[in-house]
């Protein structure tokens, strides 16, 4: 069973429905023991980066990075990437999980804010995810915050600055763009999430 | 590259997929799950359905169209027609929908935009604006066209970024239905005004329209339906020409 962690950050029909179109099962799910419980970890959200504060007030986080610690795949979605990195300009007081170096920071007021619509990745070759895909498939984004291009960046987009589109390490995942709402390419991304061994 | 979007409307009346001439003489042209998928089988970026008899009638037929059409469709999906207050905007996301339109309540109640932003992302709010030429300057209109709200589009289109609107949805009634070709004056002023992006609509009817619109009317995005449900372009046929056009587009897709 996959998890897909409900903090209150926004709608999570769309992540749900997109797994379940796939074929797999999903539990969206408030409860740390439904987190523990799983096989795999789907940490969604969209909007402020302050949304992440339940994460911690409700126990959530804990069970994730014990889910992560004991290597499980884990797949951060958006805001959901966000968090493994240290933090974000976008709410100074509010901590990320730190497994990732870096603080998220604003799009220049050069470009619009917010990215939104379908743009390119520059994918590496080491890319477990995006396995399958053209080497710069479209996906679909819209965040006002980016993180920026690290080590287990495996595949970068441009908007203004670069910037770190999809991560990996080990049996950590992230994505900034919304897979669900990428079309065919976003549920190859998915299914290649679902079928990931445990490392 | 970020990508211009190319987005298919379709507007619904009675559960079914309708297209008028500058809001009226409504003709059929299908079923609103069958023309989605179509669509985003075609290339369509994004899929916008409008429920234009929605304040004549209860919400019902809409949300069971939501369900049916979300269910199946893995691009954004903008849901409007409607929707007077947050509790309607919720009915909608719980239905499928990814973003919701708000046009004649956002003129009424302004707050109504920051309240739905705040609870779902502004990434989830387009505030839509149909504007027609009035005495040289561009008038706001509600209630599907009918009323004039006495007010500035630009200066309206303006307020509702500030109050929270992620994009904008902005129509040109004199140019809606006729595929006469956007009006780019309308789209620049509001697109140079506002730092959200801005979706193109109304008089769609030729790829040129399109490159027109994107290149001189700065638009980051252009919706069309009568074109696309009537067969007169598809939009895999739109999106190549505009690519060889050189306009960053999702093609192949």
């Amino acid at each position: 069973m996959i998890a897909i962690v409900d903090y209150g950050a926004g709608n999570l029909n769309s992540v749900k429905k997109a797994f379940t179109w796939l074929g797999f099962t999903v539990s969206v799910t408030t409860q740390p023991e439904v987190v523990a419980a799983a096989d795999k970890i789907v940490l969604p959200g969209v909007g402020h980066f302050s949304a992440l504060a339940a994460l911690t007030q409700t126990g959530l986080a804990n069970a994730v990075l014990t889910g992560l610690r004991s290597h499980k795949p884990f797949l951060g979605i958006c805001l959901g990437m966000q968090w493994l990195f240290e933090g974000s300009e976008e709410a100074h007081d509010i901590a990320g999980a730190g497994i990732l170096p870096g603080v998220c920071a604003k799009f220049p007021t050069a470009v619009k804010v917010p990215h939104v619509g379908w743009n390119s990745l520059a994918t590496k070759p080491s890319s477990r995810l995006l396995r399958g895909l053209t080497e710069h498939p479209f996906v679909y984004y819209t965040h006002s915050f980016y993180a920026p291009v690290v080590d287990s960046t495996t595949a970068e987009s441009a908007y203004g600055p670069r910037f770190s589109a999809v991560v990996e390490r080990d049996n950590i995942f992230g994505v900034q763009f919304h897979p669900e709402k990428s079309g065919e390419a976003g549920l190859s991304i998915l299914r290649a999430f679902c079928e990931m061994p445990p490392c | 590259m970020l990508t211009k979007r190319i987005i298919a409307c379709l507007d619904m009346d009675e559960g079914r997929v309708v297209k008028g001439v500058r809001f009226e003489n409504l003709r059929d042209a299908g079923d609103p799950v069958e023309c989605a998928r179509a669509h985003a089988r075609d290339g369509a970026d994004e899929i916008v359905l409008l429920d234009i008899s929605a304040t004549h009638q209860g919400r019902s037929m809409l949300l069971e169209a939501v369900c049916r059409v979300a269910r199946c469709l893995f691009i954004p999906f903008t849901v409007g027609g409607g929707i007077r207050q947050l509790s309607d905007a919720v009915a909608v996301f719980d239905a499928g929908a990814d973003k919701i339109a708000i046009n004649s309540a956002a003129v009424r109640d302004p707050e109504l935009i920051s309240k739905i932003a705040a609870r779902f992302g502004s990434q989830a709010v387009v505030v839509a604006i149909d504007a027609r030429r009035t005495n040289g300057a561009f008038e706001v209109f509600v209630a599907g066209g009918r009323v004039p709200a006495g007010r500035n589009a630009i200066q309206w289109a303006q307020e509702a970024a500030s109050r929270g609107a992620g994009e904008i949805l902005l129509t040109s009634m004199d140019r809606d239905g006729t595929r006469s070709g956007f009006d780019c004056e309308l789209v620049r002023l509001v697109s140079r005004a506002v730092p959200i992006p801005v979706i193109a609509s109304g008089g769609a009817g030729s790829a040129a329209d399109f490159i027109d619109v994107f290149r001189d009317g700065s638009a980051d995005a252009a919706l069309a339906a009568s074109i696309f449900h009537f067969g007169i372009q598809s939009i895999a046929d739109l999106k190549q020409e505009l690519h060889a056009a050189n306009l960053p587009m999702r093609w192949p897709c």
